[in-house]
């Protein structure tokens, strides 16, 4: 690894990013939007909206980093940059770790702005601010590691943001935000346990709402730790130097 | 392995490379000799773009071998000194000329100023500060070739640099191959058209994957007693087919 290769390709992926300002204003505006819209639709039951909206809050990064990622890998690999890099000495590594700086930037930005609508003008609890945005950066680095990982799997940018709501959206709905997972049926339960969106929303969950940390954040960040490097060894392994 | 100076460049033997289950290059053996320009020249289809990539390190092998520099091709010494031009430019369409430039130099480890200095070299002055998207194809293909060159490459290897280029152009990127050929680089240049044979020292004639004469341009219009050298090529095929 050379922090030269991980630096410039941070920076060359923020002068994308920098380029394209209706992503920009995509990934800064619309979480906020969102809470806004979520806000008025419990009009009257603030405490409903505090016990949903940090949650929320903190899944936003998961879903925007895998598109992003997937996108932007996918077009690296059909634009021939990809097969022009894998010729020059860039290491792998610095390509991943690169991309994660620059998305991390993005995710820092968005976290940030929609924290602020959220705690500062919608009034929901914020309880632990820390780790509830190290978890939110957690939830970011994995979205962006299964990114990584289905870009390989997708020919074209259409199919690409198809895999959001084939591998993101079955994970939401059995998270538990929707349902609490301990009245499910017993199978979907099982389901829930092996998908790393619910160890995030069950962590978020409890920060957002209990007095004092419980150390079931703990062990559920440990989970995703792991569920993340799981994730970007895999991710890291459909990046081959060699091809057919 | 160290890298050498001495000896071939680029070093094939037994090359034989598979590609989705069918044998694209089935027994390729060639040597090229430094601060030359070679023309890898044969019909679409024939397996140019393969062998170039299995001399940049991007190809799996599925048997025999490629050397570079005097040992395996991509292996991560000899990486840093191989420029790749694709066939198709391969830079960031979001990114301007410059910002391009810039990030293939500093993974590259070569000095600051080559960006300035490649952005005369391919004719770009003016550009360097538009988007690569609303280039022409033409210029694009330069910023492509430029991406290469910021690397100050001892090896460059061209995927059909010259196509879709027009005639002016054309003769401007040959006269700069041959100045870096002159400075002591060595250049494989693959094109699907027999004019642009006239402009290299060696000539490599490829068709489904085998090599039909390793020659030079006066030797392949002496073997077949063609002045015209795609006419010569023909010929040669027919020959081969004949016999
Ligand atoms: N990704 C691939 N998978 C399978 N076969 C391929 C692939 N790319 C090229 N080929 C086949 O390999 C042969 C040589 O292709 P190529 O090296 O691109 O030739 P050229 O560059 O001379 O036009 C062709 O028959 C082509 O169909
Ligand atoms: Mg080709």
């Amino acid at each position: 690894m050379s922090t030269s290769g991980t630096l410039s390709t941070a920076l060359r992926v923020l002068s994308q990013l920098r380029r394209d300002h209706r992503t920009v204003a995509l990934i800064v505006v619309v979480p906020s939007v969102l809470l806004t819209l979520l806000r008025f639709l419990f009009d009257g039951q603030q405490a409903t909206f505090d016990r949903i909206a940090p949650p929320m809050l903190g899944l936003i990064p998961f879903f925007t980093m895998f598109i992003v990622t997937s996108v932007a890998m996918l077009r690296e690999r059909t634009s021939g940059t990809l097969e022009r890099l894998m010729s020059t000495p860039i290491a792998k590594i610095d390509l991943i770790v690169g991309y994660a700086m620059a998305f991390g930037v993005a995710a820092l930005l968005q976290v940030g702005v929609a924290s602020t609508i959220t705690f500062g003008f919608l009034g929901a609890p914020s309880n632990h601010l820390v780790v509830f945005l190290g978890l939110a950066g957690l939830s970011a680095l994995l979205g962006m590691a299964l990114g990584l990982f289905a870009s390989a799997f997708a020919n074209s940018e259409f199919q690409a943001v198809q895999f959001m709501p084939a591998f993101v959206l079955p994970q939401l709905l059995v998270c538990g935000l929707f349902v609490p997972r301990a009245l499910m049926v017993g199978w979907l339960e099982a389901l829930s346990n092996v998908f790393p969106l619910t160890y995030t929303y069950d962590a978020l969950e409890l920060v957002s709402t209990r007095q004092t940390v419980p150390g079931q954040v703990g062990r559920d960040a440990i989970v995703l730790v792991g569920f993340l490097v799981a994730a970007l060894i895999l991710g890291a392994a459909t990046l081959r130097r060699r091809t057919d | 392995m160290p890298l050498s100076t001495e000896g071939p460049v680029i070093e094939a033997s037994h090359l034989k490379v598979v590609r989705g289950g069918t044998t694209v290059l089935p027994d390729l053996s060639f040597s090229v000799a430094a601060g030359s320009v070679t023309g890898l020249l044969g019909p679409s289809g024939s397996g140019k773009s393969t062998l170039i990539r299995a001399i940049v390190g991007v190809q799996h092998i599925a048997g025999g071998e490629i050397n570079v520099l005097g040992g395996p091709a991509g292996r991560p010494e000899v990486r840093g000194r191989v420029g790749y031009v694709t066939q198709d430019a391969s830079v960031y369409e979001d990114l301007t000329v410059r910002e391009n430039l810039r990030y293939f130099q500093r993974i590259a480890g070569s000095p600051r100023d080559a960006v300035e200095e490649v952005i005369e070299v391919v004719g770009l002055a003016d550009f360097g500060n538009r988007v690569v998207g609303r280039l022409s194809g033409g210029q694009r293909s330069r910023v492509s070739l430029a991406a290469a060159l910021v690397g100050k490459p001892d090896v460059l290897v061209l995927d059909e640099p010259t196509v879709g280029l027009d005639p002016v152009l054309r003769v401007e990127l040959w006269s700069t191959f041959h100045r870096l050929a002159e400075s002591g680089v060595t250049l494989m240049v693959s094109s699907h058209v027999m004019d642009e044979a006239d402009e290299c020292q060696r000539l490599l004639l490829m068709r489904d994957g085998h090599l039909v004469a390793d020659t030079t341009p006066t030797g392949l219009r002496d073997s077949t007693g063609e002045a015209d050298l795609g006419r010569a090529f023909l010929r040669l095929i027919t020959h081969e087919e004949a016999a």
